[in-house]
């Protein structure tokens, strides 16, 4: 059988972005993403298994080799890698935490990535995001779930001028629209 | 007359940058830097609008916000009209085209200003006392009539097609207003690196300092001082400067709303330019630098134009090198008017008289204005003017004893009064902050704050422009300390910074705190004199002391009876001198009268602003599957079902929608069809307690379930109501998926994790949305099995191995899948679960491989069919949140046995146990071509006594191809002991007898689930 063509919620809007150098706008590729909530016992061998320790501090991701580890709650966190087979690190958490009190769940396709990037990046996200994203109050590294206009993303600092939004596909049209929206008065 | 009334030199403009204009369609000359009122005013133009209720004519007041006279309507072209814009704040441009308001058929002559002739037949409160009579008059006629004589201008009727951004900031201080105060605020905050915002209503930051010729700063012009303090504030990297931009609103936690009009003053803007942009800005601090207005005086026929503020004189020569006048006259209850006097007689301007309210005048300013050479006239009042279009005298005379004497006319063409300064407290109001009358001021002060917020300058009664230049800088640097000592959270709270304080050398003639509140005397009959006190509510002395004599005493009453104040500038000019007014009328001190409280917005706001990109397509969220654009491709019509949009139904050429949902049932009833049912909630249950939390949930026994196995669960609220409902599937003894209904998944989740974190923190186990993870396709019908079986691997399908309600994990087309055996139609069917990732590539698979079975895609009317033939509620539909499981026959699905669960003990009511509770039942139709129309009542007997017993409601109906006929499911008072009874559905002009029978239609046994 002839192997089916996945398809993303931004193949045709992401297709060809304004370019808009003060903040460009791409569409992410697929990537793995799990979800692991858990007892304590179970956070340090979750994280060895997926090779970056979860971050015990409140909205703050560990990263190394494509791999993230975002804090999402005090006994949440969203384990991402980018353009991975989610099926082996499942495999490898449970694998690790078995016999552990904690619930892993493959969230790889509820959700896509979008970049911002650029020197006006915070300023675009600040019309629909509500919260300081000065370098002070979100340095590179932080994470957190928040809103951007009426939809819920995932939002996370990964350069001083670099962005990642994380959110639901069938809210990413919306997301990306009003981003372009935000990037109009720099076109 | 172009620019007759222009100064040879001086002012702010660009000479050299020509702008025409259009006023009234007659084209002018202006300036840039010129507002639409400097700029009238240059060319001698003072007629600018009509008043609200007698159409009286009308000329500017002010030169700034508080404007209540010059309101016009700027257009660019139809849809770009703006109506109610203050000409003092429009600022020129090429092309500018301005039209006067609430006159017809011309501003000259207006045939509304007969309302002035009889405006003894409409005092205060008129509507409240007359056009009582007959009944229901006032909607049809004599509303609709009165709003067509008053108000001001009118909306554009198309849509706007600008755009509006709204965006969020934060900042250590924000300074509202870029006068001295605010400057040195901003200048004293900044300096310690704190993060500022300085805003400013006006096109230029500088407030008070761009009238001012004489004065002098650090020994500087007053000009140099500003623009080198500007240039040193856009230096600093930590302030935000930002002109054009009126702070609005106070809201609570310093949360304050800045409306910055971003190309309004362009000749013609960039469309990827917003028209305006929001601010939200979060302060940790505020320092408001609002200033003080200028209070007029109130005296007989005091809305003449050429009336005007004594200050908006000053302004209009110094700033924009216009002349009011050629002669003028200018009534003063304080120094504020000679500083007028002797910069208008410098400035060219013949000074004719300075009426000076004050029997003793002394102090600088009158001697300066003695040695002048100007007829000062001490304990003197303005008794009335001359004039139609334009004042043509004043009229003078002297108070003795409290007495007024003869009066005098005076002709001139201007006349400036000054009853002192009233600081601007909107903002300080706004944030709740109390306000607190200071006999020395003669003004209300801000008193106690409610916010981290300080005012400075002459917003609370400091004057002079040292002491206000001090008094910012010690508010900024105190502002900045505060800010340090509060950081935010998740920062390092620093130590307060040493307040160092700056002292300013500076001079000038300054403003001071005399003045005067209330109308002043004439001696003239006051039945036949109008003194206005609102001049943009037409509201006059008479009409408050017509309340107060009627029994008004507190100004809340006042204002709502006469309307003071409640006219869009809020009384920024009018609400000191009403309480002046009521306070000498009633004999009660000012504080006693009280201050009606400022509310936001503090000058009108655009609705774009408010709305934002939230318009159109992007005013929600549109939540599309991934199988949506096959649908819209293959013709599918759609339906909103909460954010999402869902197939509707699949017309083929021809078809309507009954014809089309009639060939997708007979599809599925015969061969096979496929449904998109992403939008299905979807929650994955995963921990060891996975079950227990299960069983806690839900009204059904789980602990017993076997890992691959479904089962359909019902969910209560608290109160022992159906909350919601949906297929549940045991994937391993850990791990449950459920699903839920397409507007509830978010509430189900909300709830369990509700009672997750407050009752049962203990259990071990976790909730996480798979909503959108999976795309879900439904495979229903006789053949279903058989188009599936070819594409999936690791399953077996058949019957034996693969019974109705199971679910095994596998892959399909290669792609990993968790397939359900379930039917929501009655017939055999499969539920596909893919990563969404590949909903669209599977859901095309299944469609080629059922090509050879005429696989038919159908919609949710279709599914609505096939499910009430076989009597499945939808949650929402058969129930309205007052449906026990048992009223909509799913009592079957409560564990009896079971120690609790969520609404177990509420369903043990005695209410719940009544016979004449709400059943469901179907309902058959006499005549099998009636469909009768979902929410029609059902009696027992339609001639019966109204009001007529109502039994229930139809909650479902539809024609159905399969059954032929039409079906219909309902709640009755005791349904279910009246099947076999004929009841009644009334509709206009027909009874529709219909019989009550069991609620399932279609093979009641269930012999088709297996297939």
């Amino acid at each position: 059988m002839a192997e089916l063509m996945p398809s993303l919620p931004l193949d045709t809007l992401a297709a060809a972005p304004r370019d808009v150098a003060v903040a460009r706008l791409v569409a992410l590729g697929p990537a793995a993403r799990l979800v692991f909530r858990g007892r304590e016992a179970a956070i340090g061998p979750a994280g060895e298994a997926f090779g970056v320790p979860l971050p015990r501090e409140a909205c703050r991701v560990n990263a190394a080799d494509g791999r993230y580890a975002l804090w999402l709650g005090p006994d949440e966190w969203m384990l991402l890698a980018l353009d991975t087979d989610p099926a082996p690190i499942f495999a490898a958490i449970e694998a690790a935490t078995a016999g552990l009190p904690h619930a892993l769940t493959d969230v790889s396709a509820r959700s896509t990535g979008i970049e911002i990037a650029g020197p006006q990046a915070a300023f675009v996200l600040g019309q629909g995001c509500p919260l300081d994203l000065s370098p002070e109050a979100f340095p590179v590294g932080m994470c957190t779930r928040t809103l951007f206009h009426k939809a819920e993303i995932v939002l996370v600092r990964t350069a001083p001028d670099i962005f990642h939004i994380d959110v639901w596909r069938s809210f990413a049209p919306y997301v990306w629209e009003l981003l372009e929206e935000g990037r109009r008065e720099f076109a | 007359m172009t620019n007759r009334f222009r100064t040879p030199s001086g002012g702010r403009i660009d000479r050299r940058a020509r702008v025409s204009f259009r006023f009234d369609g007659q084209t002018y000359d202006g300036f840039r830097g010129d507002t639409l009122a400097s700029a009238l005013i240059a060319n001698g133009v003072h007629l600018v609008g009509r008043s609200f209720k007698y159409h009286r004519p009308r000329g500017f007041i002010s030169a700034g916000s508080d404007e209540p006279n010059a309101l016009v309507d700027v257009a660019r072209d139809r849809a770009r009209t703006a109506p109610n814009l203050r000409a003092t704040q429009v600022e020129l441009y090429e092309g500018l085209n301005a039209t006067s308001q609430n006159r017809w058929p011309s501003l000259g002559f207006d045939a509304g200003a007969m309302n002035d002739l009889f405006s003894p037949f409409l005092p205060a409160g008129f509507y409240y006392k007359t056009f009582m009579w007959p009944a229901g008059a006032w909607k049809r006629f004599y509303e609709p009539k009165i709003r067509a004589m008053a108000g001001l201008g009118v909306a554009p009727t198309l849509p706007d097609p600008d755009r509006y951004t709204q965006n969020h900031a934060f900042c250590d201080v924000l300074v509202v207003g870029a006068g001295p105060a605010g400057l040195a605020a901003a200048l004293a905050a900044s300096e310690s690196g704190a993060k500022v915002v300085l805003c400013d209503e006006q096109a230029e930051l500088g407030g008070s300092l761009l009238a001012e010729t004489t004065a002098t700063i650090e020994g500087q012009p007053a000009a140099e001082w500003l623009s080198q303090t500007l240039a040193t504030l856009t230096a600093r990297d930590n302030v935000t400067l930002l002109p054009r931009t009126t702070a609005f609103g106070y809201f609570p936690h310093n949360l304050i709303a800045l409306a910055e009009r971003v190309t309004e003053h362009l000749a013609s803007p960039d469309p990827n330019q917003p028209r305006e942009r929001l601010w939200k800005v979060r302060a940790r601090e505020v320092v408001i630098a609002a200033g003080a207005l200028e209070r007029p005086l109130v005296f007989p026929d005091n809305d003449r134009p050429g009336v005007m503020l004594a200050d908006a004189g000053r302004t209009y020569l110094n700033r924009y090198g216009a002349r009011v006048g050629e002669r003028v006259v200018i009534f003063t209850a304080g120094d504020c008017g000679y500083r007028t006097a002797l910069d208008l007689k410098a400035g060219g301007v013949a000074v004719v008289a300075v009426a000076d309210l004050r029997a003793e005048v002394t102090g600088d300013l009158p001697a300066r204005a003695l040695a002048a050479g100007i007829d000062v006239r001490p304990a003197t009042v303005v008794t009335g003017t001359s004039g139609r279009l334009r004042i043509s005298a004043a009229h003078l005379a002297k108070v003795k004893d409290g007495a007024v004497g003869p009066s005098e006319k005076i002709a001139c063409d201007a006349l400036l009064m000054s009853g002192g300064l009233t600081p601007s407290v909107h903002l300080f109001s706004q944030s709740r902050g109390k306000l607190v009358w200071d006999e020395a001021a003669g003004a209300y002060l801000p008193g106690t704050s409610a916010e981290r917020e300080r005012s400075a300058g002459a917003c609370r009664g400091v004057y002079g422009l040292a002491a206000v230049l001090e008094d910012g800088y010690a508010k900024g640097e105190a502002a900045a300390s505060d800010a340090r000592t509060h950081a935010a959270p998740g920062r390092a709270a620093a130590p307060a910074s040493v307040a160092k304080g700056r002292a300013f050398n500076a001079a000038g003639d300054h403003a001071s705190a005399d003045g005067f509140i209330g109308a002043t005397p004439h001696a003239r009959n006051p039945a036949f004199v109008k003194a206005f006190v609102d001049w943009q509510n037409d509201v006059t002395v008479k009409d408050i002391k017509l309340a107060t004599r009627e029994g008004f005493r507190s100004i809340e009453h006042v204002k709502r009876y006469t309307t003071t104040g409640m006219a869009t500038d809020q009384g920024k000019t009018s609400n000191m001198n009403a309480l002046g007014i009521v306070s000498e009328a009633i004999g009660e001190a000012v504080p006693k009268i009280g201050l009606t409280t400022f509310r936001p917005p503090f000058t009108p706001t655009t609705f774009g602003i408010f709305a934002g990109e939230a318009r159109g397509d992007l005013f929600d969220p549109v939540r599309k599957t991934a199988i949506h654009d096959w649908a819209a491709e293959h013709g599918a019509t759609f339906e909103d079902v909460s954010l999402w949009k869902r197939a509707h139904y699949f017309p083929k050429a021809g078809e309507d929608m009954h014809a089309a949902v009639a060939r997708e049932c007979r599809a599925v009833r015969s061969s096979v069809g496929m449904f998109d049912a992403s939008t299905l909630g979807k929650i994955e249950i995963v921990g060891p307690d996975a079950a227990e939390f299960m069983n806690r949930m839900y009204t059904n026994a789980w602990l017993k379930l076997a890992p691959g196995r479904l089962r359909y669960g019902v969910m209560l609220r608290e109160d022992g109501f159906v909350m919601d409902d949906g297929v549940v599937g045991r994937m391993a003894e850990d791990r449950f998926h459920v699903t839920t209904t397409t507007g509830g998944a978010p509430r189900v989740l909300a709830h369990m994790e509700d009672y997750l974190q407050t009752e049962w923190p203990d259990l071990d186990v976790w909730l996480t949305s798979t909503t959108e993870q999976w795309a879900v396709i439904a495979v229903q019908g006789p053949k279903a099995r058989a188009v599936l079986e070819p594409l999936v691997e690791g399953i077996d399908l058949s019957r034996e191995a693969f019974p109705h309600m199971s679910v095994r994990e596998g892959r399909i087309c290669g792609v990993p899948t968790r397939l359900f055996s379930v039917s929501f139609t009655g017939e055999l069917g499969f539920e596909v679960n893919v990563p969404a990732t590949y909903g669209r590539a599977v859901w095309e698979a299944i469609f080629a491989a059922g090509e050879p079975f005429g696989i038919t895609p159908y919609g949710t009317e279709t599914m609505h069919v096939l499910r009430a033939e076989k009597g499945y509620i939808i949650v929402g539909q058969e129930t309205d949140g007052t449906a026990t499981p048992d009223d909509v026959g799913l009592g079957w699905a409560v564990g009896k046995a079971k120690k609790d669960f969520v609404g177990k003990r509420s369903l043990e009511r005695a209410a719940f146990f009544r016979p004449d509770r709400k059943q469901l039942v179907g309902l058959l139709t006499k005549d099998p071509r009636t469909v009768l129309e979902e929410g029609a009542q059902v009696v027992a007997d339609p001639k019966a006594l109204v009001p007529v017993p109502m039994l229930g409601h139809v909650t479902s109906s539809y024609m159905s191809a399969t059954l032929e006929r039409s079906i219909a499911l309902a709640v009755v008072k005791g349904g279910r002991a009246r099947i076999g009874q004929t009841l009644v559905v009334p509709m206009p002009g027909r009874m529709i007898e219909v019989d009550v029978v069991e609620p399932v239609f279609y093979d009641p046994k269930g012999e088709r689930l297996d297939g």
